[in-house]
């Protein structure tokens, strides 16, 4: 199917709903990996917005990707709890032992910061592909990226 | 054999599934009936993966554990993670459990085992005794605003009963941010229906028919929970066309955040609901009046919902009875970050900090000295032991300087930095900020940059960091701009030696 009936068939799906722009958002990253700027116009369209209106609100939110991410996508929580239980050191390690800062892509990782996963009693925490991981040291994150990305 | 294992989020991050795992292969090898149960979790987070084996009609407890320590369960002999009935664990038995009483008991998805606790009895009260009598008894029971701002949850209701439209909203406030805070995922996931009657109830009470939940993206647990169950409650008929088949209409929706902390600020969410940036609104025109697609709207936490059902089914008062002046009931407590006995503690209003930090929490995890904890998420101010007498209420903590917030407690040991942590609260700001107000667009960048200016040893900064710190403070337009100075300045005035760094002596 292109983008364009996948499109299609996400905006019928909202079709008439309040408030529908970021659900929408949601189903187009899920369906596409990330927003392409080519679905703007569709959706301000459908939702009768402006296309910068549309723009505005995918630049406005951390969870929307301009670019996809990479196969495999590793989270580290950078919040106050974490912090306490030496989650910068951790970020640190697995920054050296990938080779790559938060925030970047590199092959098939992408690695990047998050804010709280509401793990704040067992952290460090972290999210390998969704995987939820609570007193996270960088010796079972390491094992597990390589279990992930083998 | 019965056996509950939590699917609660944290307890899988523990391991949960593996666990469960482990107990399916090791009853089948054994040829042993076993029944699984995935439970919510009961809060004590450091035992989790927390396994519960009924044992004479008790259910005994055995955690923190892993997939090694499974075969034991089923062998003679005292286990070496058996901890006993798991209600009578001090951390446990100490607690009030009214908003949590439910949680952590049993499969969260099941209709009949939330009815066989109480369930739907505030709403079938509500139901009983109408609309103006049940805000009567929100505002007996002196419950406010759970989510941070404490304000009282019957007069907003009573606001927006008052307001006449042909459309209301109940919006609950799931985009629990805060560093420190996992109550509202921890009710979502351990007892949806809990929060599905409370806001129910709130429908009944102001005269809305429909209810959107918006949760943060960051909790796909709390998500795939809370749909179920909202999905179960209206297959049952207890929530859609007539709330238990006899009341008015009320149907509930879940919407996603998209990682943004600021959403978590009433109008904020507002706007982000709508499907726009979630830019913040100037108040007034108050949400009450004029809130989601303009129309009145109750807006509350979680956790100020899901206190509802237990005040309806056993009245104001008997929640009043429960507190400390005037912040009345019980607050479920986060105790997390560095402290050995991490979780969710509920409890009235009064507990001391000291208590909570020494005696519930059980001192660090590290095991080195206490240094300070931050309490209220990243905009709360940082405590240390001279503040180890604070009752926890709104008002005393708000006369220090500080707040209880949505009360999530973040200890750290003698390691912190406090300068590191006070640059932290200004970047976290920069990076979260909307953007509408220029004190916390610009101040917080500014903030990081003279916070930097001072660990590079420029003592001038320091005033020049306060002076800011007052402008955010009195200048934003909400509590973003406005509280992040608090961690600032409280870790200054506490730790005034990390912010005048010795410079080396020349060579």
């Amino acid at each position: 199917m292109n983008t364009n009936d996948r499109l299609a068939e996400i905006l019928a799906v909202h079709r008439g709903r309040e408030g529908a722009l970021l659900p929408i958002l949601h189903d187009v990253q899920a369906a596409f990996g990330h927003v392409p700027e080519d679905v703007y116009q569709p959706i301000a369209d459908a939702l009768r917005l402006g296309r910068a209106e549309v723009a505005g609100v995918v630049s406005f939110y951390h969870d929307f990707r301009a670019q996809p991410a990479g196969r495999h996508v590793i989270k580290l929580c950078r919040a106050e709890a974490c912090q306490s239980m030496g989650g910068s050191d951790l970020i640190a390690r697995l920054e050296a032992a990938l080779g790559m800062k938060l925030g970047e892509t590199k092959g098939d990782i992408t690695l990047e910061a998050v804010y709280c996963l509401g793990l704040c009693a067992c952290g460090p925490a972290a999210q390998v592909d969704g995987q939820l991981i609570g007193r996270a040291s960088a010796a079972r994150l390491e094992a597990l990226v390589a279990e992930v990305t083998a | 054999m019965k056996i509950w294992v939590p699917g609660d989020a944290a307890a899988k991050a523990c391991g949960a599934d593996e666990v469960a795992a482990a107990i399916a292969s090791a009853a089948g090898l054994r040829g042993r009936e076993v029944t699984i149960i995935r439970n919510g979790t009961r809060g004590m987070v450091w035992l989790e993966p927390l396994v519960e084996i009924e044992v004479d009609g008790a259910r005994h407890g055995f955690g923190p554990m892993t997939p090694e320590d499974v075969p034991a369960l089923f062998e003679d002999g005292t286990h070496p993670k058996a901890l006993g009935p798991v209600e009578e664990i001090p951390f446990f038995a100490r607690q009030s459990r009214l908003t949590f009483a439910r949680c952590g008991r049993s499969d969260p998805l099941s209709l009949a085992d939330y009815e066989a606790a109480e369930g739907w009895q505030g709403l079938r009260r509500a139901l009983e005794i109408g609309g103006s009598a049940t805000i009567e008894e929100i505002t007996a029971s002196g419950l406010r605003g759970r989510g941070g701002a404490g304000f009282p949850t019957g007069i907003k209701w009573k606001t927006v009963a008052d307001a006449d439209a042909a459309q209301k909203y109940i919006v609950c406030n799931a985009d629990e941010g805060d560093s420190g805070s996992f109550a509202d995922r921890m009710l979502m996931e351990g007892d949806p229906f809990c929060l599905i009657e409370g806001m129910a109830i709130a429908a009944l009470a102001v005269g809305a028919t429909k209810g959107f939940v918006y949760i943060r993206s960051e909790y796909p647990d709390a998500i795939r929970v809370f749909e179920g169950a909202i999905a179960n409650a209206r297959d049952a008929n207890i929530i859609g066309p007539a709330l238990l088949g006899q009341g008015p209409r009320f149907d509930l929706e879940v919407r996603v955040g998209a990682g943004a902390y600021i959403c978590g600020e009433e109008t904020s969410l507002l706007n982000s609901l709508e499907g726009k940036r979630g830019m913040v609104r100037a108040k007034p025109p108050l949400p009450a009046l004029e809130g989601a697609f303009g129309k009145p709207t109750v807006m509350n936490n979680v956790l100020s919902l899901a206190a509802v059902p237990w005040i309806m089914a056993h009245g104001g008062p008997a929640y009043a009875d429960y507190g400390l002046g005037r912040s009345r009931g019980t607050i479920p407590i986060q105790i997390a970050g560095n402290v050995a006995h991490g979780g969710l503690f509920e409890t009235g209003f009064g507990l001391t900090l000291g208590e909570l930090v020494n005696d519930i929490g059980g001192g660090t995890a590290s095991g080195r000295p206490f240094k300070a904890v931050q309490v209220g998420g990243p905009l709360g101010a940082y405590h240390s032991d001279e503040d180890f007498d604070l009752p926890v209420c709104y008002e005393a903590f708000a006369e220090q300087g500080g707040l209880v917030g949505h009360a999530g407690f973040v200890v750290h040991d003698e390691s912190a930095d406090m300068l590191a942590l006070a640059r932290y609260a200004m970047e976290f700001c920069a990076i979260e900020s909307c953007g509408k107000c220029t004190p916390c667009r610009i101040g917080a960048v500014r903030g990081m940059e003279t916070l930097d200016r001072i660990a590079a040893g420029d003592e001038q900064a320091i005033a020049l960091l306060q002076d800011l710190c007052e402008i955010m403070e009195k200048g934003s337009l909400c509590a973003m701009g406005g509280f992040t100075p608090y961690p600032v300045r409280s870790a200054i005035r506490l730790f005034p030696d990390e912010f005048t760094p010795v410079r080396e002596a020349a060579e």
